[in-house]
């Protein structure tokens, strides 16, 4: 065998088994938004070809209520966890990134290891507590459960913008007169504001994929997707059609999300350890 | 970072830093330590309760000292569980970790193939493990899954996956790695195209086997990013709960009952809290102490690759 059609055995060898892992990844996600067009009837007796309906999407959004509610209970929580891990974390990790004090890096390691304590071992004792104060079943009360996920994504992946900036700029705004707010405000927050909404989104993601802490922190009030989706499987007269619909609503956001944050992606995934 | 800078402090180096600018970094991120300690507080309280036989299910409680401990130490329960937390976690990461490799190593040509692959891969990862259960159940469900018609082809009818305890551990690893293998990709095609061309066109010029290139350069090389990509994906799945509880409640019998998921199950099933307690203050010690020494050996590689 010659030189050139081994190379091209082995490219064709390389793409079939990247094809391979491909079909492994993306056909779940096709074989999902098929089932969604697909009616009771069709269900059992068809596999690609059938006539498309948008019955269960009919059911799921319109008829049943408590889906969208769901929903916007998500965006809700999630998104006022990411506000909130904003408004203390942005500051935090300017802290971090730009001073030097005693226990820091202490400081800086606590926060982290929030992100491995696991989640059971918080909850147990945090749905006695809350019970006792009210908060069990409250917006307020995941909101602030879920910092837990949300602000050491966001201090340990803003902390690496912020080193990012050389200390200069700073220098030069003080300089020309800027009080410490103008320079975070004017200079700073503009210079890494696509990192900042990129890890804002990130961590929007992973407080909208939880489901421990909203599944046994919050009750009937306050039912939040992740949650929702899951007596579509314990259901008796199982409607496959609607559970496809249910996870595809509760998956779309986060696809568009993600490609939405693409760059910023393995920055944020590795809380800033990589910089990609 | 050594460039943290002390602008603040520097003009007035001959007078004392005063109070409030010594003090100003500890203000400012005393916001973020009251939110996350103030929701750990239970987590301090969880090491009493589980000296007492606090129940949900009555008033009162009685201080037990170490009895829960040493009843659930010496049961088969506890050491089941610790066995299928570790089976799950060392099969889920070393899969993830090898395939996850093998991917990005497969995504490094150049054309317009693993250009869109690239994108596409990562939906997965953004789909919450929850829900990528429920859809891998429409998958492989036995009368409307694809799957299921795809082995009738090949004669295999009504295959059991997590309804039968010889193939449940393999189906929640399975989901399990549909939902993580793009992190470890992600993070290791970072690596990948992170690292310098010209020792590789050496060890080329060379006439280096792919092989021998792979084993002394590329890998030497990507370690910081297998570390972190490693302790990541090892701590979350040594506690992982979302998807065997949407795939089984930890069934069939007590197959995928991990230690999140009994502890979970003694806690409000059977409701007795200071029971439940020592599996998790167990796992968490575990996962404190591999994660430690993890982060630690990260730290040398890390300075490995940078003195290089």
């Amino acid at each position: 065998m010659n030189h050139k059609s081994k190379e091209m055995l082995k490219s064709i060898g390389f793409t079939g088994l990247l094809t391979i892992y491909a079909i492994f990844a993306i056909f779940p996600l096709f074989w999902l938004i098929l089932l969604t067009f697909k009616s009771d009837a069709q269900m059992f007796n068809t596999t690609f070809v059938f006539t498309p309906t948008l019955e269960n999407y009919r059911i799921v959004i319109l008829q049943g209520t408590d889906y969208v509610k769901a929903f916007i209970n998500n965006i809700i929580v999630s998104g006022g966890a990411v506000l909130l891990s904003l408004l203390v974390g942005v500051p935090g990790a300017y802290a971090l990134a730009r001073y030097n004090f005693s226990k820091k890096e202490d400081l800086a390691f606590t926060i982290l290891s929030f992100r491995f304590a696991p989640e059971i071992l918080v909850i147990l004792p945090l749905f006695m507590i809350y019970q006792k104060i009210g908060l069990y079943d409250t917006y307020f009360g995941l909101i602030w459960v879920y910092q837990l996920i949300t602000l050491p994504l966001l201090i340990w992946v803003l902390r690496g913008y912020f080193e990012d900036i050389s200390v200069e700029v700073e220098q030069a705004a003080n300089l020309d007169g800027y009080s410490w707010y103008q320079v975070f405000f004017k200079i700073l927050l503009p210079l890494i504001k696509p990192g900042l909404v990129a890890s804002a989104l990130l961590a929007f993601i992973f407080a909208w994929n939880n489901f421990t802490f909203p599944l046994l922190l919050s009750g009937f009030q306050i039912e939040t997707v992740t949650v929702a989706a899951l007596r579509y499987i314990g259901s008796d007269t199982v409607h496959y059609g609607q559970m496809a619909v249910a996870a595809a609503v509760a998956a779309l956001p986060e696809v568009v999300l993600a490609l939405i944050i693409q760059k910023h992606l393995v920055r944020g995934l590795s809380f800033g350890a990589v910089k990609g | 970072m050594e460039k943290s800078m002390n602008v603040h402090y520097t003009h007035d180096k001959h007078n004392k830093v005063p109070f409030w600018t010594k003090a100003r970094p500890y203000l400012i991120i005393a916001p973020s330590l009251l939110l996350t300690i103030g929701i750990l507080v239970p987590f301090a309280t969880a090491i009493f309760y589980s000296l007492t036989n606090y129940s949900f299910a009555r008033q009162g409680y009685e201080f037990v000292a170490l009895r829960n401990w040493q009843n659930i130490l010496g049961s088969s329960v506890f050491w089941h569980s610790v066995k299928v937390t570790a089976q799950y976690g060392l099969l889920t990461t070393g899969l993830q970790m090898c395939i996850g490799l093998g991917v990005a190593l497969l995504l490094m040509r150049e054309n317009r193939y693993t250009k869109i692959l690239r994108i596409l891969l990562i939906f997965p990862l953004m789909i919450a493990p929850v829900i990528a259960t429920l859809i891998w159940q429409l998958m492989l469900n036995n009368s409307v899954g694809i799957v299921e018609k795809f082995l009738n082809l090949f004669g295999v009818y009504n295959f059991p996956w997590a309804s039968s305890p010889d193939t449940a551990l393999m189906t929640a690893v399975m989901i399990d790695c549909w939902v993580y293998i793009p992190f470890v990709m992600l993070l290791m095609l970072a690596g990948l195209q992170s690292l310098p061309k010209s020792p590789f066109e050496s060890a080329k010029i060379d006439g280096g086997s792919a092989w021998f290139t792979f084993r002394t350069l590329t890998l030497p090389m990507l370690k910081p990013f297998i570390f972190i990509a490693l302790i990541f994906r090892l701590m979350a799945a040594l506690q992982e709960y979302a998807i065997i509880f949407a795939l089984t409640k930890g069934g069939p019998g007590n197959t995928l009952m991990n230690l999140s998921l009994t502890g979970y199950n003694t806690g409000f099933a059977f409701m007795k809290l200071g029971e439940a307690l020592p599996y998790l203050l167990f796992l968490w010690a575990v996962i404190y102490f591999i994660s430690s020494k993890l982060v630690k050996a990260w730290l040398k590689v890390q300075k490995q690759a940078a003195g290089n």
